[in-house]
């Protein structure tokens, strides 16, 4: 699989490492009443579907940024690719 | 028909004519007490205990395909008993003494081979955590025997003990594991649990599941709906994706697996050995072929297919400690779609919708578990009760803290 690197360019997945999906930047208030419930989905549930899945990929052989990739886990086509960073500012998860 | 060594010698007076189907093709009936969502290993064997052991006949097992099209038939066809944790090796240890009485159990040549499993050693830690492990096993009932480097030397003269990176300093035995050629295990299992009047139905697809007040009463097919006062769901690899329709999210993750085999070579490699310093493990089939396999690939797949990257690394390992692998040229190789769960053991519980029952989460260890899984939960499905060896795996164990975590990875499937 080739990782279309937003600044880098196409680079080869061997580079990257997996973390998994995608949703794990929406890290639960640890303050709300219902954390530990919050908690538990988030650390260990999946939607874990067939077809387009957003999912975190860490550019570890290169310029250790984080990435945000959309790919079919039934053809392993990769759509789309966006630095984690962007996607976290918009769901204002980061500064 | 009972299969027997006089039966093929009658058939062969024959002209081999008189051999019927082994099991019916069954069409699927409106009602059932039980319905089995998954024709592979897990489903069947399933079944087939309902059948035998709890007198649950009116049983449908239904399967989108053709049983045993998954990964029933896409492993490396291992079976062994080796972990350490209470959790998991009484649950092992039942099911490698299941494996030991299958044949007769279901009058069905698996050729169920106990040829011996060994698990590399290459340091001094390596052996303690190893000497560990053997203990655990015999605690629980199970056969373990350290072995040094002379014992190794003894049996597999041909390794590469001598390495400079990863020298072979011995290895953890288990003489009662070994191999069993897995599909006879789909048909052995299917038969068994046809001859006791269980409806076997292939190519339908389960696109839904009936809901009445809470409690789930059936299922929606390809072939239409099929009412049950049970249904249990033993599809894995496609957990995620069935449990989905009952609006289950699952501490699960899907990902691809790939094997290996070699083109046939003379008789080499008497058991199965397994790397220690990387992943990699590696049987020869009794048609010569080396049955080879490694990691993940370590990224959410359905595929069935996998990329280079971890080609490359089990074949390192190969070389690693069989240098002469690389004189083998490769006939074929495959994926297959594993249920990754978050502490990398399996699931076998009741679900929060009354007469929904789940049975998944294997990661790549479900061929070897297979008689164990079918019978632990047929035991929940007739009884409402976990077996007393699978009682540890609940889905509430992630809430409750009782993580089964062989491997000590934490909650990322693809480590485990």
């Amino acid at each position: 699989m080739l990782i279309d690197h937003p600044l880098l360019g196409p680079r080869d997945a061997s580079e990257f490492v997996y973390l998994g999906d995608a949703s794990l930047i929406d890290r639960p208030d640890w303050q709300a009443d219902d954390a530990a419930r919050a908690f538990h989905d988030y650390a260990y549930l999946r939607d874990n579907p067939a077809g387009p899945h957003r999912e975190l990929w860490f550019h570890e052989g290169g310029d250790r940024s984080w990435l945000v990739v959309t790919r079919d886990t039934t053809t392993h086509e990769i759509t789309d690719v966006r630095l984690a960073r962007d996607v976290a500012l918009e769901r204002r998860r980061s500064s | 028909m009972r299969y027997s060594g006089f039966e093929v010698i009658k058939q062969a007076l024959r002209g081999h004519r008189g051999w019927g189907p082994a099991w019916r093709d069954a069409a699927p009936r409106s009602e059932y007490d039980m319905v089995i969502v998954g024709g592979g290993g897990h489903g069947l064997a399933t079944a087939h205990y309902l059948a035998s052991r709890y007198g649950i006949t009116n049983v449908a097992v239904i399967e989108k395909g053709w049983i045993g099209g998954g990964n029933v038939g896409r492993n490396t066809t291992i079976i062994r008993s080796n972990y350490l944790l209470d959790g998991n090796e009484p649950f092992y240890e039942m099911s490698l003494k299941l494996w030991e009485g299958l044949e007769q159990d279901i009058n069905y040549n698996a050729m169920v081979s106990q040829r011996g499993i060994v698990n590399l050693i290459h340091t001094d830690a390596q052996r303690d955590a190893f000497t560990r492990r053997g203990n655990a096993m015999i605690l629980n009932g199970a056969d373990a025997e350290l072995l040094d480097q002379g014992a190794i030397r003894r049996e597999y003269p041909w390794l590469n003990f001598d390495d400079a990176r990863f020298p072979i300093k011995g290895g953890l035995a288990q003489r009662r594991g070994g191999t069993v050629r897995h599909d006879a295990v789909a048909w052995g299992y299917a038969r068994a649990a046809d001859g006791r009047g269980v409806d076997i139905i292939q190519n339908c697809e389960v696109t839904g599941f009936v809901m009445d007040g809470g409690a789930c009463t059936g299922v929606e097919t390809s072939r239409g709906t099929i009412r049950a006062g049970k249904v249990g769901v033993a599809v894995a690899g496609n957990s995620g994706r069935v449990m989905a329709m009952a609006g289950m999210r699952l501490p699960i993750e899907s990902h691809v697996l790939q094997a290996f085999v070699t083109e046939g070579l003379k008789p080499i490699l008497p058991g199965v050995i397994t790397f220690g310093a990387g992943h990699f493990y590696v049987s020869q089939s009794d048609k010569g072929g080396l049955v080879f396999g490694g990691d993940i690939d370590g990224y959410n797949s359905y595929a069935q297919r996998g990329n280079l990257p971890v080609v490359e690394d089990v074949c390192e390992g190969g070389m690693a400690i069989m240098p002469m692998i690389g004189r083998a040229r490769l006939l074929r190789m495959w994926g297959g779609v594993m249920d990754m769960s978050m502490d990398g053991s399996p699931i076998i519980d009741r679900t929060h919708i009354d007469g929904l029952y789940f049975n998944g989460g294997w990661c790549y260890g479900g061929f070897k578990a297979t008689p164990a899984s079918g019978m632990a939960f047929a035991h929940l499905l007739a009884t409402g009760r976990p077996h007393d060896t699978a009682a540890a795996y609940r889905f509430d164990r992630f809430r409750t803290g009782r993580m089964i975590d062989e491997k000590g990875m934490g909650n990322q499937p693809n480590l485990h």
